[in-house]
């Protein structure tokens, strides 16, 4: 690897991009990015990527029926647990 | 985050019987709702473990072979994405990763956990979390990619 980071290869770039994202560092300063339209490219569509998915909280909302399963498995748990310890088997 | 509203819904129910097999052990060292989100979470892992799904790829995130992971880009003159991204169409790319990947890029991107967080709930290195949440990103890119270069084709 180069000591010249804006001689650094796109591979040896991308190598460090998940640190340097990950870091909050500032990648689109880099110096590769600087120079290099490729890299740059990524690094924006990586951007959108993560900004659209702020967009995406789930929106899915639970049948109502769930809640009832759901509390007659808790009643049928605590029904369980009175009759005492289960036999071993 | 399964991918599978029913299996969504079965998870949710045991979400909620751990919920009250453990409300006894919540000590208020977090917040509750810090405390349920996480119970939650390991819910869905161990959900992903039995189905055999490799959570988190450490060995592969470890490697240092872009070659041959996904979203190479060096040399590959493919137009890039335009400044917006089409909810469907991101929502459908999400659905279709992996779950490791699937499970870090909601949990950081959509959800707003930090890396941190994530290592600790997924008993992984941050630099992991980091590594996954790269090639979930990736993974998305080449898939929206694919899926604009159909569209453009008459």
């Amino acid at each position: 690897m180069t000591g010249d980071p804006s001689k650094m290869s796109c591979a040896e770039f991308q190598a460090q991009l998940p640190e340097l994202i990950g870091s909050g560092a500032d990648a689109a300063a880099h110096s590769h990015i600087q120079s290099c339209e490729l890299c740059r490219a990524l690094l924006s569509d990586l951007e959108t990527i993560a900004e659209a998915a702020r967009q995406l909280l789930p929106v899915v909302e639970p049948p109502d029926e769930l809640w009832e399963h759901i509390e007659s498995a808790i009643k049928n748990e605590d029904g369980q647990a009175d009759d005492g310890p289960k036999a071993l088997k | 985050m399964v991918g599978n509203i029913a299996e969504a819904e079965d998870l949710t129910q045991e979400a909620f019987l751990q919920l009250h097999r453990k409300i006894s052990t919540f000590r208020g060292e977090s917040a509750f709702s810090t405390w349920l989100h996480r119970m939650a979470i390991n819910v869905v892992l161990m959900q992903l473990r039995k189905k055999g799904l490799s959570l988190i790829s450490l060995d592969e995130a470890m490697e240092p072979a872009p070659e041959q992971g996904p979203g190479r880009s060096f040399g590959a003159p493919d137009p890039a994405l335009s400044g917006t991204i089409d909810r469907l169409a991101l929502e459908r790319a999400v659905a279709d990763l992996p779950a490791g990947y699937r499970l870090i890029f909601i949990l950081h991107d959509v959800e707003g956990y930090e890396h941190n967080e994530i290592a600790s709930m997924l008993e992984c290195s941050i630099g992991n979390s980091k590594s996954q949440l790269h090639k979930a990103r990736l993974r998305l890119r080449d898939a929206l990619r694919a899926q604009s270069r159909k569209e453009a084709q008459p």
